[in-house]
């Protein structure tokens, strides 16, 4: 440093002040590198647990219809079954849709019924929360390889068509979710043609499994888990049961359903729950039950084969799946 | 001593940074607050790790000569080597978690499933440039040799985004973020290469 001998003296930053400050900069540095990872990663960790904000529905336990669990099978806990949900039109994330669908307007709500029917009407939320509810806990399968058992409140579709009165001509149900874009701005990106459509024939709608849940663990459903009023089919894959339902028609052909609309190769219009067909990109022999370690065994039909195997006698499977 | 030289300290910070995403997915573990399917999210989140560090080893030579940050190449293999670490966490949490240990069943998996081989594939060309990632071993190489064989991250990074996208049900939106960025960092070479070549 000894060309530095012209600079005044007193222009010569002190050693002591130098390394205080080069001792901030590397401080700041380390600060401000650390908060970013961090930052970063809490972005795309899970979300903390929600609580239930649902009021209580007055329902009956129904063992006779009810699905016995196995001894070594318990249910969800509320913070997983409304903290783990595949709503694409809320976000493509499962931790991530609870906070997303939080403002979601779900009262008033009305469901049209109608196409092949004697009596097409349309009915609204009030009344269908005074239909005469049961619980039923059932197992959930979804495509890809986890599961839960979940504590549904609700009634029989069987018992809400029976009221719009099915024509003879009728072969199938058409389901459809509401959609709007303005409480569903992720919905652009959910990689599927939305509204989301499902369907049943009619005799599996008519099944006595068949639910329309109205709640969980007691209460009105989560806007996460498909409020006000969503499908519940047990022995079929997660995304045939449809949510937040506005529109269901009776048809006299194989409706539209979104996921095989999306991939025909992956997702068949029946989507029973089948160890023996592997979906093209992974296994469906075992399952993931959510709460546990390990894996389990995937049962056919989802362990409901004594009630729904005869549905499908003679079909072959491998082909409708 | 500069910011640039201190090499000292950019390796502390690296070292640092890198870790921290595993520290804190621990931490989140212990107290039980890896979501609901933790087995999945910690897939999921070392898998994209491993191409965040993939990505950014890829852009070192584009901030060197764009931006003259020289000082980055001597951090780049320690970039590289987490993209290792994270790569290997992948590997054993799908060999634990989804399959059980149950490592024959891997096998039929690799065969039955383009998924699953193009990213063992992408991991098992990793395997040796961790190996040669030491001084010693540029020495024994030289240079020109190790720098062609560490070329490998260009398929290793390729790959590794195949193997986002092909895993992805319906929204494609960050494998195609990571398909974007890579094919930007790659080009540019491209568009080095074929400029020098131009102007010779």
């Amino acid at each position: 440093m000894s060309g530095s001998s012209k600079i005044p003296s007193s222009e010569i930053t002190p050693e002591e002040t130098f390394l205080n400050r080069r001792f901030f900069m590397k401080s700041a540095v380390w600060a401000g590198s650390s908060v970013a990872t961090a930052g970063l990663y809490r972005a795309f960790a899970p979300r903390p647990e929600v609580a239930s904000v649902g009021s209580v529905i007055a329902s009956v336990a129904e063992p006779a219809v009810q699905s016995v669990l196995a001894a070594n099978e318990k249910i969800n806990s509320f913070g997983e079954i409304a903290g783990y949900n595949n709503y694409y039109e809320f976000s493509t994330d499962k931790s991530e849709v609870a906070d997303k669908a939080r403002n979601f307007v779900t009262n008033p709500w009305a469901v049209e019924v109608g196409g092949l029917v004697q009596s097409p009407r349309t009915f609204d939320l009030e009344e269908l929360l005074k239909m005469e509810s049961v619980e039923r806990t059932y197992r959930f399968r979804c495509v890809e390889g986890w599961s839960m058992v979940i504590p549904w409140v609700g009634f029989p579709l069987a018992k809400l068509l029976s009221k719009v009165q099915p024509m003879s001509q009728a072969t199938h149900v058409a389901f459809e979710t509401y959609y709007d874009l303005k409480q569903m701005p992720d919905a652009g990106s959910a990689g599927i043609d939305l509204p989301y459509v499902e369907g049943l024939r009619l005799d599996e709608a008519m099944h006595p499994l068949t639910l329309m849940a109205t709640g969980l663990y007691g209460k009105t459903l989560p806007n996460q888990n498909g409020a006000p009023i969503r499908l519940v089919v047990p022995w079929k894959y997660g995304f045939k049961s449809i949510k937040s339902v506005v529109k269901i028609t009776l048809t006299d052909k194989e409706p539209p359903t979104t996921w095989n609309l999306a991939n025909p190769r992956e997702y068949g219009f029946y989507s029973n729950v089948n160890p023996t067909v592997d979906h093209p990109r992974w296994s469906q022999a075992r399952e993931r039950r959510i709460g546990e370690s390990g894996t389990r065994e995937t049962f056919m039909f989802n362990g409901y084969a004594e009630q729904v195997a005869s549905l499908y006698a003679g079909m072959d499977l491998q082909t409708h799946f | 001593m500069t910011f640039t030289a201190d090499s000292r300290f950019h390796r502390q910070l690296i070292v640092f940074n890198g870790l921290l995403p595993s520290l804190l997915m621990v931490v989140d573990g212990w107290r039980g607050k890896l979501g609901a399917n933790p087995v999945e999210f910690v897939t999921r989140a070392t898998g994209v790790l491993t191409l965040v560090f993939l990505v950014l080893t890829l852009l070192v030579t584009p901030l060197r000569k764009l931006m003259g940050w020289n000082w980055l190449l001597k951090q780049r293999r320690l970039i590289g080597l987490y993209a290792f670490y994270y790569s290997v966490a992948h590997l054993l949490t799908y060999l634990i978690g989804d399959r059980d240990w149950q490592i024959l069943t891997v096998a039929a998996d690799v065969v039955k499933r383009p998924f699953i081989a193009v990213g063992m594939l992408s991991f098992l060309l990793m395997v040796p440039l961790a190996v040669t990632s030491t001084n010693a071993m540029i020495k024994r190489m030289g240079g020109k040799r190790w720098a062609q064989l560490h070329r490998l991250t260009y398929l290793i990074t390729i790959g590794g985004v195949i193997h986002y996208y092909l895993i992805v049900k319906s929204d494609i939106t960050y494998p195609l973020f990571f398909a974007v960025v890579t094919a930007l960092l790659l080009g540019y070479r491209v568009w080095v290469s074929l400029a020098k070549a131009k102007s010779n």
